[in-house]
């Protein structure tokens, strides 16, 4: 008797697929975090651009104004907490980081949740938008739980101090596992390995083992490492000469905001964090509130960030759709927001590329 | 540059520009360390100056600048110390520096030994050693040079002995590797006032702090806190501070807008390794690292890749402009100015360049037409 009920009772729960793949038939939870400022605005147009396209993806949008626990702290509602541990996938817009308030930042907590341990960054050049530089296409991809952000510090007398920069094999090989199998996945040649080993050889050196260690494990991906100061010189004289970049956690922060700056800054660069729990995709501008509700926001950067989710997540030709009808817009034109240097409106942006997508 | 002043420091023995900023440096910095004094050596009127040609096209490039020394009668003598991957070679080098007060170098390389941890990378190892606190370097573009963006005036200041590069590692557990960046008041005081200091007498407008106290906040705090206190007294200087990643992205886009950039160690080598990219290349600019008793002048670009290349086509300019450098801190002024005007004027006018700032010819025809200005502006 018990057994047949034990029996019922698994048939009838069935959990939902938690794996980062799956098949396009079934309509998948997306946790959204639309932010502040300019956020909710540029949250709406991807959503609308998604329905558009019709992509199988059900938003649960969130909210994360910290309020008051149980125990009097200021902390991120649990409500939100529990929907980004469900779907695994989350799709973050700008967020205020407010002075002097007493609660942890959300970055860190959902770095912590989702154990995010790569930042990627592709960086391409937006053929609409001129820059000096018109022949970037790179990708950064960034270590992001330990290096010199360990956050371990201290005074040793006074006057002195002291901070560690933390390098672990367990993570450098995590990381250098990651940048290989992005770049096969995305069909890109050579990865290059970013470091300082002349001078931290131990910790660079570990880092520089690990990434070797694995690309023997690829062998059809071509593997070279280049110290920091010559990547530097080279990438602001001729930025084609490379693809994918792996680096430390301080590395790849200046680097990866170089190489946005050379395609244009912030406002059209997507990023994404992957994590052993799930993935987390975020815009990386600020929040812009001098023109929030205005609707001249420019989503593009949030909704390269929702591509790359996409591809991440399996739906490859959807993503290529959105991604091309986007990059159309920007070429032709017409319809750009003014921080690319136009007057239109995101709401005019948005049904351009909308448009775009529906004559396909 | 106005060097009048300097003119006339020139009939002292010990007049140079970099020693009177540090004395300056010293009589307001709160700890005074008792430096001995090694007396410059000047040997019958002519001043003697280590001269080590480094690894890759180190040593064509010192012979050019030999010739050139001789062609401007200089009264320089060199002494040539080759180095190699040794720790002991590497201490007679410094012993030379110290006796001998400067020098000139290329990129030394480094060892490959895994005990060798002292002196693991004989560049910084001469930096530590010597106490060579303050690297400066100015980033001006040449007319003409092929670049991305044309009239750049920057001039970056780095501490040179300590933050990411005390080279402090140990390994706690297999697979977990710990390195130390030390930070000290003294330090980042020291490099302070010096910047300062070269402002004031260059007439700079602004200083820009650049840090990360956001992620780093004892550290670079400190760094920063240090240079904001140093600023209170010196009003008339503009100080601002940046990010670091903001500033790359800043230089990159509208480099424009910088005019002096003070830094820790390794922000330092990243964005002046920029800057040299967005200037139009590594043969251009020249480091000059000073500390209070001795300077050493190389490259701006050290890294190994740069070094390495194909005989008679690296432009001489960066080992032009490192000699400049030092003929001002011996105090040979007229000689220093000389040398500059012919090397602009090769460069701009005449231009004749090489491969790599976007010419033709080969450095050793470069360094006739140097030759050849100087003469012209000789006999003029």
């Amino acid at each position: 008797m018990a057994a047949k009920l034990i029996k019922i009772l698994g048939n009838c729960q069935r959990s939902p697929s938690t794996g980062s793949r799956f098949y396009s038939s079934q309509v998948r939870k997306c946790t959204m975090i639309p932010g502040d400022g300019i956020g909710p605005e540029i949250s709406q147009a991807v959503q609308k651009i998604f329905a558009t396209a019709k992509v199988p993806i059900e938003w649960e949008t969130v909210d994360v104004t910290p309020v008051r626990g149980p125990d009097g702290k200021f902390g991120i509602p649990q409500a939100a907490i529990d929907s980004v541990n469900r779907n695994k996938i989350g799709l973050k817009g700008p967020l205020m980081t407010p002075v002097g308030k007493g609660h942890r930042s959300l970055n860190l907590a959902l770095r912590k949740e989702f154990n995010l341990y790569a930042n990627v960054r592709p960086c391409r050049s937006l053929e609409g938008y001129k820059t000096l530089y018109d022949n970037v296409d790179v990708v950064t991809i960034r270590e992001n739980t330990e290096g010199e952000y360990s956050g371990i510090e201290h005074e040793i007398v006074d006057g002195v101090v002291q901070s560690i920069k933390l390098i672990t094999e367990e993570a450098s090989m995590r990381v250098a596992e990651f940048a290989f199998e992005y770049t096969r996945e995305n069909k890109r040649k050579k990865v290059t390995a970013v470091h300082k080993a002349n001078i931290m050889r131990m910790s660079d050196g570990l880092f520089l083992r690990c990434c070797r260690d694995v690309a023997a494990k690829f062998p059809d991906i071509k593997f070279e490492e280049k110290y920091l100061d010559t990547v530097c010189l080279n990438m602001v004289q001729d930025p084609s000469q490379y693809d994918v970049l792996v680096m430390p956690n301080l590395y790849g922060d200046i680097m990866s905001d170089m190489c946005a700056g050379l395609v244009g800054g912030l406002g059209l660069t997507p990023s994404g964090n992957i994590g052993i729990n799930g993935a987390l995709f975020e815009s990386v501008h600020g929040t812009a509130p001098d023109i929030a509700g205005q609707d001249k926001a420019n989503p593009t950067a949030l909704l390269l960030s929702a591509v790359m989710m996409l591809k991440h997540m399996g739906l490859v030709e959807q993503a290529r759709i959105i991604e091309t009808a986007c990059y159309e817009t920007i070429k032709e034109a017409k319809y750009l927001t003014g921080d690319l240097g136009g007057k239109a409106k995101c709401s005019e942006f948005t049904n351009e590329i909308c448009a775009k997508i529906s004559a396909h | 540059m106005n060097f009048k002043v300097f003119y006339v420091l020139q009939k002292r023995c010990v007049s140079t520009l970099a020693d009177e900023i540090s004395r300056h440096a010293i009589s307001k910095s709160s700890r005074l360390k008792k430096y001995k004094e090694l007396p410059v050596s000047k040997y019958g009127g002519r001043h003697i100056v280590t001269m080590i040609p480094g690894c890759g096209n180190g040593p064509e490039m010192m012979n050019h600048i030999r010739d050139i020394f001789k062609f401007i009668n200089a009264p320089i003598d060199f002494e040539v110390v080759d180095v190699e991957s040794t720790p002991t070679s590497v201490k007679q080098a410094i012993m030379s520096i110290r006796r001998n007060g400067c020098c000139i170098k290329g990129s030394i390389e480094r060892f490959t030994s895994e005990d060798e941890k002292l002196y693991a990378s004989p560049n910084v190892a001469i930096r530590k050693k010597l106490d060579l606190f303050c690297s400066l370097n100015i980033c001006k573009s040449y007319l003409g040079v092929p670049a991305r963006y044309q009239n750049i005036d920057i001039v970056i200041v780095r501490e040179n002995v300590e933050g990411e590069y005390s080279m402090l590692e140990h390994q706690s557990i297999p697979g977990v590797v710990e390195s130390m960046k030390v930070c000290t008041t003294y330090n980042s005081e020291r490099i302070a006032r010096w910047t300062f200091e070269f402002a004031k007498k260059f007439n700079r407008k602004k200083i820009s702090i650049i840090h990360k106290a956001n992620i780093m906040k004892l550290s670079d705090g400190l760094f920063l806190r240090t240079i904001k206190k140093v600023a209170k007294e010196y009003p008339n200087i503009q100080v601002d501070q940046m990010i670091v990643d903001n500033c790359c992205m800043q230089i990159v886009s509208d480099p424009h807008q910088f005019d002096i950039l003070v830094c820790p160690n390794l922000y330092g080598t990243i964005l002046c390794n920029v800057v040299c990219g967005l200037i139009g290349g590594p043969s251009l600019i020249s480091a000059a690292n000073f500390g209070y008793n001795c300077a050493a002048f190389e490259t701006a670009t050290r890294s190994p890749e740069s070094v390495v290349a194909e005989p008679d086509t690296v432009s001489p300019v960066a080992l032009i402009n490192a000699s400049i450098e030092l003929l001002f801190y011996l105090g040979y002024i007229e000689h220093a100015k000389l040398l500059r005007k012919a090397t602009s004027k090769t460069v701009e006018k005449d231009l004749v360049r090489t491969k790599d700032i976007g010419g033709t010819n080969s450095t050793t025809e470069m360094v006739e037409a140097i030759k050849t200005n100087i003469s012209a502006f000789n006999d003029a």
